[in-house]
């Protein structure tokens, strides 16, 4: 039986989460874990995502969104409830959260998965994405963390799903950690996330005011403005924008690349978007083997007209 | 204060998987993962003037002493490698009983690692590690500050920071971010060659022969692919048509 754990933010399932249940719940029988304080109503959401029951651990112990304490409460329920796999959606939170489960039952955890078959057979990309790995588990239970994007969050029409409430027994060096405080930055205008279309901008745009090319091509576009980290560090924009490893994980329908390399950190938070449009004028940038298209040019002449044809055509 | 940093020997360039053994290939040239530089310069930052000491550790082939003797250049103490046929080929599980191992016969007060490996691409191993010592954890360390025997680790997310503080002995990751590192001077170059530099094997570390490389593994590298198609990826000169070749290629995909 399959588990999939849910990780949540500001009263939300994350949609990587739910895409990695729909996908479980494809494969079989599948339950679901919400570990967080005040997070029992988030159940129900769960159950038309395909969950059968949901295990809930709620207590204010467990608000903070630190890793340990979520090791001992899934190690429990794996244990207890038998689950030979359990699936995460990659996170900050989720990777450290797979991989001390992974040490505490001595499974094997397979990470940056991008699909997994019936038969429990794992699809990696590796090295730089230029091979595809199909990798497996010699024992139960299995661990997966899935690439960000990976999966629809498409619901499958469950019913409410059987809620369980699960035991909390911290370990002491779980609880050593604690957060003394949280800066949480708000995006302004259309969250990165959710946007259907992304105008990202980094270095080859040449200055912070050169962003304005990004932010009147998103306006045109009907889209949202991110960033890369080399700008956000740099401080043209602000890193609610930023998209990346060190950012926000994005697959819109259309992403649009002014004057971004291609770094794999980059990389990582935006190739799983449906269409990629990459402007950059190296004709060496890493971004345009990856882009469906590739232009190598200046984004200072090549933009200004772009949005212009854009605004004319949705006239 | 005692700090050891663990470290690993990558392949340089976009490195090969081997189609027989289905590992990477590790017999050609090898550079210290360049992430994990990060975590070196921060113990080194961390130690200062201080009188503690910077260990680093590496569990690899012979050819991986080169990272080590790098990571010594930058200004580390001593050296540690885990040079043993016997994990060759060890996943995550398996790796980390041998690091943990490692560490706790160093019994630092803290431990660093590098936000991800060049070559795998893997950003977990701290985790299962710190499980295995039973030591708090902390990863993506944009700021590391230590006072006293607490930690304070600003943390970066998907959603912000979180401030978070720990006690000592701890684990954490750093973000690339924290710091830039410093390259080795030819003196340190020079004096690297005198520093201690132990090589152990797997039973050193108190791990069962059995218990790692494929033996120890739980998860196994079936088959080798081609990578997803992107579909027809097209690349145009950025000429006065390019505009109009967007939108047109954009109304094509209908995303207009």
């Amino acid at each position: 039986m399959i588990l999939v754990f849910l990780e949540h933010h500001d009263g939300e399932i994350e949609k990587g989460s739910l895409g990695v249940l729909a996908k479980g719940a494809s494969l079989g029988d599948a339950d679901a874990v919400l570990v967080g304080g005040g997070v029992s109503s988030l159940a129900a959401k769960a159950g038309s995502y395909g969950a059968k029951r949901v295990h809930v651990a709620d207590d204010p112990s467990l608000e903070p969104p630190l890793p340990q304490p979520r090791v001992d409460v899934l190690a429990k329920i794996v244990e207890e409830g038998g689950y030979d796999t359990v699936l995460f959606a990659n996170s900050v939170l989720a990777a450290d959260v797979a991989a001390g489960l992974a040490a505490r039952l001595d499974a094997g955890l397979n990470w940056d998965l991008v699909d997994l078959t019936g038969e429990f057979v794992g699809k990696r990309p590796a090295l730089g994405d230029s091979i595809l790995v199909d990798v497996g588990w010699k024992t139960t239970p299995r661990l997966a963390l899935f690439r960000a994007g990976s999966f629809d969050a498409a619901p499958a029409g469950g019913g409410p799903p059987e809620v369980l409430s699960a035991a909390v027994q911290l370990q002491e060096h779980s609880q050593a950690a604690r957060i003394v405080d949280q800066q949480l930055e708000e995006a302004s205008g259309p969250s990165i996330e959710d946007a259907d279309v992304i105008v990202a901008g980094g270095r080859g745009l040449g200055a912070p005011e050169s962003f304005t090319l990004a932010e009147e091509l998103a306006r045109a576009l009907g889209g949202a403005v991110g960033a890369t980290r080399a700008v956000v560090d740099a401080g043209w924009y602000p890193y609610s924008a930023q998209i990346g490893q060190t950012g926000k994980t994005v697959s819109p329908k259309l992403y649009v690349a002014l004057g971004i390399s291609g770094a794999i950190q980059h990389k990582v938070g935006m190739q799983s978007s449906n269409v990629i449009v990459a402007i950059n004028k190296d004709p060496n940038a890493p971004i345009f083997e990856f882009a469906d298209l590739g232009v190598v040019g200046d984004v200072h002449e090549v933009v200004p007209k772009l949005t212009e044809l854009v605004k004319q055509r949705r006239a | 204060m005692k700090i050891a940093v663990c470290v690993k020997h990558v392949p340089e360039g976009h490195g090969r998987i081997d189609p027989d053994s289905k590992r990477l290939d590790r017999s050609g040239e090898g550079a210290l993962n360049h992430f994990d530089a990060n975590a070196v310069e921060e113990a080194l930052r961390l130690k200062g003037d201080g009188d503690g000491e910077v260990v680093v550790l590496s569990m690899g082939p012979e050819k991986a002493a080169d990272s080590l003797r790098k990571a010594l250049a930058m200004g580390a103490d001593r050296a540690v490698l885990v040079c043993d046929e016997a994990a060759a080929g060890s996943d995550l599980v398996a790796t980390s009983k041998v690091l943990a191992g490692a560490l706790a016969r160093e019994e630092a007060d803290l431990v660093l690692f590098g936000q991800q490996a060049e070559d795998a691409d893997g950003a977990v191993l701290w985790a299962a590690v710190a499980e295995r010592l039973r030591r708090p954890v902390v990863s993506q360390a944009a700021e590391v500050t230590v006072s006293g025997d607490t930690v304070r680790v600003k943390r970066q997310t998907e959603f912000g920071y979180d401030v978070i503080e720990t006690s000592l002995p701890a684990v954490v990751a750093v973000s690339d971010a924290i710091n830039e590192p410093r390259y080795p001077s030819l003196k340190g170059i020079m004096g690297a060659k005198k520093k201690p530099f132990d090589t152990l094997t797997v039973s050193d570390t108190g791990v069962a022969a059995s218990e790692v490389g494929e033996a120890g593994s739980k998860t196994e590298v079936r088959a080798l692919g081609a990578p997803p198609s992107r579909g027809d990826a097209k690349k145009i000169e950025g000429d006065a048509n390019a505009a109009q070749a967007i939108v047109d290629f954009l109304a094509e995909k209908r995303l207009l």
